[in-house]
């Protein structure tokens, strides 16, 4: 799920507001946008790219293959089935508030045809020098720098922090990877993890998670395997239990979920859990110069 | 959203799930009525929270007499924490066993779950813990759904016996009621397996997913809204996510990771943070009501603002923050800490307006508004 300057980029729902704002930054940064769609306007340019009815079409008109989707909620899943069946190699979806039985359904799809999601609810995913996906400050070079950390993060502003630590800290990024903060998701913190394992130019990878779920309980099964140090931060410790702190994910159940249950896991497995974001700098060194 | 068991059982009956006779009562009076157009009954407080029963909230009750005792107890009633205006007045179902049906979202299978146990009227967490041979799961492709043939082998050779048919049937239709309903969970426990053959649902659990609410608008106004504060409901109608805590250090921030990790950092620091308050996503414009909020709640010392913007613009957040700062000229501390998409355009209106330089860090600025409210 990691996108490269070489994909070609379809963006669903590229005439709102959003979608052109974003679309004219990633077009900017050197994203490969071939096409976008809206069934109004299909037959028209907009930011310069033909634009489709569906996805379906635009395979035939603009080969791609991602399709990042500025689509609201209650439309989602049709769009995204229609991305999976005209054959997309992955999907960005951005949105935020989709019903949970839409998401199984185009993740279960995309699943079937080997396509990755990243998301729902994700700021996108950022490949520093490449191209960018989504809604992400990649242009702004203190933020993201060509690098050697891989990040990953449930949460847009909350990786936006993080990259900024690692760049002040002298570090760039290989990639960041936005999974999104919705309960289901298509790439898990351990998929996420799994891929920058095996992607060239990653030495390091910082893992920013939530309380909620178990997903960087299964993340550390992985990292025990991985040679790569793994640093991670989990926000939501001083969080009250059974309150939904604005992500759907992050809720707190009894034990099931909570901080303490995350970082014990995380810390047996040989992660180095950070207590506050600007450690991640210092603990990059002391990792790395091992 | 949460519904409660008097909300959730006609949901249940109308997707042909059997449930007991009954009607809700407000009064002991109410209640003795139901009951005699009944027989014996049982009196079920109705509040959105478990262990009802262990509180002393669901009674039997032979004669109307009894069950106008009994509704005048447990109503006025307080059970963990909610005090009981309604109970459900209900027939008493003669039980052969009890057992326990449920399909919910799974995030490990990312698809539906369908769970089935013998083991009944007992905490399925317990289940899980001390007899998980009892209890069967199946993971369901959404796409294909669980028909009557999964729902068959599912309960198969579960030592139900002759009932496998019935109970079967209400599996089926549960996971109908699931995908309907756009439940995140949906629960019965128990269902009894009645002496004339019938399952009966004799409790009910439903979750309803937040974000299929807006599909299901009449049945959403039968759920239980949240239970909140004053600040909360008035933060909830301005389209803002606020959480009220105890603390003296207001905490605004964008995204909801963000602004977890503040308050996380106030603690660090040795603060308490006073709320959570998330201005993000399409609510980024709305920092102005957002202070505005904040700083009518009682006991704030010192107040930190965090913003680091990917989609959100640092710069559009500061200048609301900046107009209501000077309409309100609020006299506590305010510390800043602003990163990310339009930071050098925030940074240049907050020096020139407000005359403030935000801090390097988020530790800086939450470390200065701890020290702040210690003062």
């Amino acid at each position: 799920m990691i996108v490269r300057g070489a994909d070609r980029v379809l963006v669903m729902g590229i005439t709102g507001k959003q979608g052109t704002f974003w679309t004219e930054r990633m077009q900017a940064y050197g994203t490969r946008v071939v096409g976008g769609t809206n069934p109004q306007k299909a037959g028209t340019l907009h930011c310069g790219v033909p634009v489709f009815a569906t996805a379906r079409d635009a395979m035939k008109g603009a080969e791609f293959d991602v399709a990042v989707l500025f689509i609201p909620p209650l439309m989602v899943r049709e769009a995204a089935l229609d991305a999976i069946e005209a054959g997309a190699k992955g999907l960005v979806v951005l949105t935020e508030h989709i019903p949970v039985q839409d998401v199984m359904v185009f993740v279960a799809a995309a699943k079937e045809r080997s396509a990755w999601i990243l998301g729902p609810n994700t700021a996108g995913a950022v490949t520093p020098g490449e191209c960018f996906t989504g809604f992400m400050p990649a242009f702004n070079e203190r933020i993201f720098r060509k690098g050697s950390i891989g990040v990953i993060s449930r949460s847009g502003s909350l990786g936006v922090l993080f990259c900024l630590n690692v760049v002040q800290a002298g570090y760039g990024e290989s990639a960041f990877l936005g999974i999104g903060g919705d309960p289901i998701i298509g790439t898990t913190t351990r998929d996420a993890l799994a891929a920058l394992d095996r992607f060239p130019g990653t030495e390091a990878v910082v893992m920013v998670g939530e309380i909620g779920g178990s997903m960087e309980e299964e993340a550390a099964d992985y990292a025990r395997t991985m040679a790569k140090p793994v640093i991670a931060f989990i926000a939501g410790g001083a969080a009250p239990e059974g309150r939904k702190m604005g992500h759907a994910g992050a809720i707190v159940m009894g034990d099931k979920g909570s901080y303490a249950s995350k970082r014990s896991a995380l810390e047996a497995a040989g992660v180095t859990v950070l207590d506050t974001p600007s450690a991640v700098g210092a603990a990059l060194k002391a990792r790395l110069a091992r | 959203m949460n519904f409660e068991e008097y909300a959730a059982k006609p949901l249940l009956a109308a997707q042909g799930i059997a449930v007991p006779r009954g009607a809700l009562a407000r009064t002991p009076d109410e209640a003795a009525r139901i009951a005699a157009g009944i027989g014996a009954v049982v009196i079920k407080a109705q509040v959105p929270a478990g262990k009802r029963g262990k509180a002393g909230g669901v009674q039997r009750a032979a004669t109307p007499d009894e069950a106008r005792i009994h509704a005048s107890a447990i109503i006025r009633m307080t059970i963990a924490g909610h005090l009981v205006e309604k109970v459900l007045v209900e027939e008493q179902v003669p039980i052969e066993r009890e057992l326990y049906a449920a399909v919910l979202n799974d995030p490990s299978s990312k698809g539906p779950l369908v769970m089935f146990s013998t083991a009944g009227g007992m905490d399925i967490e317990e289940v899980a813990a001390t007899a998980p041979e009892k209890l069967r799961r199946q993971p369901v492709d959404i796409r294909r759904g669980f028909s009557r043939t999964d729902a068959g082998a599912l309960v198969q050779g579960a030592g139900i016996g002759a009932a496998e048919g019935t109970v079967a049937d209400v599996l089926a239709h549960l996971y109908e009621a699931y995908r309907a309903y756009d439940a995140e969970l949906l629960e019965i426990n128990p269902l009894a397996l009645a002496r004339d053959g019938r399952a009966v649902a004799l409790d009910c659990k439903f979750v309803m997913d937040d974000c299929g609410i807006v599909r299901h608008p009449d049945i959403a106004r039968t759920g239980t809204p949240e239970k909140l504060t004053g600040l909360e409901a008035s933060a909830k109608a301005a389209g803002l996510k606020y959480i009220d805590l105890d603390g003296n250090v207001g905490v605004l921030a964008n995204g909801a990771g963000l602004t977890m990790t503040t308050m996380d950092m106030v603690r660090h620091h040795g603060g308490r943070p006073a709320n959570f308050l998330e201005i993000g996503g399409e609510a980024y414009t709305q920092a102005r009501p957002a202070l505005e909020l904040l700083l009518s709640k009682p006991g704030i010392q010192s107040l930190v603002i965090n913003f680091c913007g990917a989609f959100a613009r640092t710069d559009v957040m500061s200048q609301g923050v900046i107009e209501a700062i000077e309409a309100l000229k609020p006299r506590l501390p305010i510390f800043f800490s602003v990163h990310g998409t339009g930071d050098e355009e925030a940074i240049r209106l907050l020096k020139a307006r407000l005359g403030v330089t935000p801090l390097a860090t988020m530790d800086d600025a939450c470390a200065a508004a701890v020290r702040a409210a210690a003062r």
